[in-house]
């Protein structure tokens, strides 16, 4: 049977959230398909990976296990992935769009000649019929935005297998099965798929460190100011903007109250941004801050005073307190996210 | 042992579709996307500055650019002529069109076997998709090992090149062994602007076509200065199998295209009640602004 294979990304020992928001995933295609869906851990001292992957929903855990395969590099895992996808024919194959997947994925979808789509919002099973009138069933729609977000695009591989496409973290629900699904562990013949030439590249150094801040060129930006209230209270903002994969901003009295760094600074004195939404938290919007964020596509307030200026420039003005709105709006925005 | 290298770096035309705000809204509330201005890829200039920094450490160093697209992508070369860089190729040809990125990747890595660079750096990805599959793809239909996200180059020694990574949560140093291929990531620093003295040298480079529209007065004044001939190179100059160039090498079909209507014009006035709150995500999805 030609199933669903998700490659699991490992981080420091744990099954990386976006593998897991996969399988979930990964479950209901397989149950509109009617087909299994099975997990491709790589990396090292993988033992008992399988029992957090079954609880997930994977029918059969392939473990490539050496210890060469941690930390991540490109060549030695698209090998292994490459080779497994050839022995085992799966339909579709998921990977999250994180540093590694992204750097992965294409690598593997040439060495397969197959088609890849990049960062889905969506994945969805469907027919299609093309200009010829040749028919098919059960694609994988794999919908994404494209043109800097401003046209959505359906993408779909008529004619090759398999169908791949990468996710970004947070996009799918993550969900785990009440109980786990009594699977297979299939070990992968590492040396089988490996070469000397696979450990070109050698890491010398590795350091997880803050990423650099980068509101100019965010598609979103949620943007906090004084009425945030505290340094504390912005990790408000920063919890709603990892959902939405948005950037935080602010404005100059939340960064001159030590609330945000200076680098967020949204502003005649601070960045100007183009978003295509740009959501304003507790900030009143007086001229210097709007100067910085006006010609965004559309605007969010989120304000307690009902007469703030800012509403004035808003598309959606919602009056009420932050603390309040925001956890609605992740709730809502993950009940509804498929 | 000699440190001078032969540096391809890959460049797109691309339009600018991060700073659309409302003026490049059509009265419908989709983006016109014809308004949009044509501009060089802002992390393949990332990879310019890479590619001009180990030319000037690396004395023999040369730096060309190959880019793929319509006639006028030509200025993209141009540019990168203009900013230090030494020559160009556009890949240009009616069976290139309709490519996704796996074509794309098949038409550049024929071209690059044809340059034979040491080396070949790109940006990580271009912002009319964002996909970021360019890089790894060429890398592996040369069988050339690949460093995405770089930031900096550290170090080459004539055999090894060190390479700092920008990850999502961090950073890495690694070492390589050419030939390879690079991506560049948009936190590596800015390109520099454009020479002078370049400028005025290659003001009047242009391409076969450009030169046949120009008229012959204009290719006799380019006797003696070849170097200005941007060459423009289709499938009958790279080889390789027909069917997978252009729309028939790419397995990705596009469905459906939608454009998202940027709506709410007039202001809509909302409480933090649960179904207010919930009513806005729903609209927000279902017009694509988030998810
Ligand atoms: C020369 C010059 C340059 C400047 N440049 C900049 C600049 O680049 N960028 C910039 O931002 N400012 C700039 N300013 C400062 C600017 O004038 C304002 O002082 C500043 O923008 C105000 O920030 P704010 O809206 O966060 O704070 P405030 O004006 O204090 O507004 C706080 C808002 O939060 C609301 N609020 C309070 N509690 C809550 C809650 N719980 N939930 C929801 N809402 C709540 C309040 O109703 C109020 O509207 C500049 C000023 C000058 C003179």
């Amino acid at each position: 049977m030609n199933n669903i294979l998700v490659y699991c990304e490992i981080e420091n020992g744990r099954v990386a959230d976006v593998s897991l928001e996969l399988l979930t995933k990964g479950r209901g295609l397989a149950a509109q398909l009617g087909c299994k869906v099975e997990a491709l851990a790589v990396g090292s001292k993988l033992s008992d990976v399988e029992k957090e992957l079954m609880r997930y929903g994977a029918h059969i855990v392939h473990v490539a296990d050496d210890e060469r395969l941690d930390p991540f590099r490109t060549l030695p895992h698209a090998a292994i992935i490459t080779g497994v996808i050839k022995t085992e024919q799966p339909q579709i194959v998921l990977f999250g769009a994180t540093s590694v997947g992204r750097d992965l994925a294409p690598r593997v979808s040439s060495a397969l000649k197959s088609g890849l789509t990049a960062d889905c919002t969506s994945l969805e099973i469907g027919n299609h019929t093309d200009a010829k009138g040749n028919s098919y069933t059960n694609l994988l729609y794999q919908i994404r935005p494209a043109f800097g977000g401003n046209i959505i695009a359906t993408i779909i591989n008529p004619d090759h297998r398999p169908q791949m496409a990468t996710v970004r973290e947070g996009v799918m629900k993550k969900e785990p099965l009440p109980a786990p699904v009594q699977g297979d562990v299939k070990k992968v013949e590492v040396k089988k798929y490996l070469q000397d030439a696979d450990f070109a590249v050698r890491i010398i150094e590795r350091h997880i460190e803050d990423r650099k801040i980068d509101i100019k060129g965010a598609s979103i930006v949620v943007a906090g100011g004084y009425g945030v209230g505290s340094k504390e209270n912005f990790k408000q903002l920063f919890d709603l903007a990892a959902v939405l994969g948005a950037e935080v901003g602010a404005s100059r009295a939340a960064v001159d109250a030590g609330f945000a760094d200076n680098a967020r600074q949204v502003g005649q004195t601070g960045v100007t941004v183009r978003p295509k939404l740009y959501i304003a938290c507790g900030i009143s919007g007086q001229i210097q801050h709007t100067a910085g964020m006006d010609q965004s596509a559309i605007v969010i307030s989120i304000n307690t005073d009902a007469n703030a200026p800012i509403n004035q420039l808003a598309d959606y003005a919602i009056v009420g307190d932050m603390n309040e709105v925001i956890p609605k709006m992740m709730k809502s925005y993950r009940e509804n996210s498929r | 042992m000699t440190t001078s290298l032969k540096i391809v770096v890959l460049a797109k035309q691309v339009p600018d579709t991060r700073n659309v705000g409302k003026n490049a809204m059509k009265e419908d509330g989709t983006v016109n996307r014809a308004a949009l201005p044509a501009i060089f890829n802002p992390e393949d200039l990332n990879a310019l500055e890479q590619a001009l920094r180990l030319k000037d450490r690396y004395p023999g160093t040369t730096v060309h650019l190959l880019t793929m697209g319509p006639g006028r992508a030509a200025d993209v070369i141009r540019e990168g002529l203009f900013r230090g860089a030494d020559g160009g190729v556009l890949l240009t040809d009616r069976k290139f069109a309709g490519a996704d990125t796996l074509a794309t990747s098949y038409a550049l890595a024929q071209a690059l076997r044809k340059l034979q660079p040491h080396i070949v750096i790109a940006g990580r990805q271009a912002i009319d998709g964002d996909t970021a599959q360019v890089g790894p793809q060429v890398a592996e239909k040369l069988g050339w090992p690949q460093v995405t996200y770089a930031e900096e180059i550290t170090s080459y020694d004539g055999k090894e090149m060190v390479i700092k990574r920008r990850l999502e949560r961090g950073v890495e140093t690694v070492s390589a062994t050419l030939p390879l291929v690079v991506t560049v990531h948009a936190s590596a620093p800015d390109c520099r602007p454009r020479h002078a003295k370049q400028l005025l040298k290659y003001k009047y480079a242009k391409t076969l076509t450009e030169i046949q529209e120009a008229g012959a007065d204009y290719d006799a004044d380019l006797k003696n200065a070849d170097y200005l001939r941007i060459p423009e190179w289709g499938v009958a100059d790279v080889g390789g199998e027909e069917t997978q160039f252009g729309l028939s090498g790419s397995p990705t079909k596009v469905k459906k295209i939608e454009n998202i209507v940027f709506q709410a014009k007039e202001s809509k006035k909302l409480t933090a009640a649960d179904g207010d709150i919930d009513g806005l995500i729903k609209e927000l999805m279902a017009n694509h602004t988030i998810g």
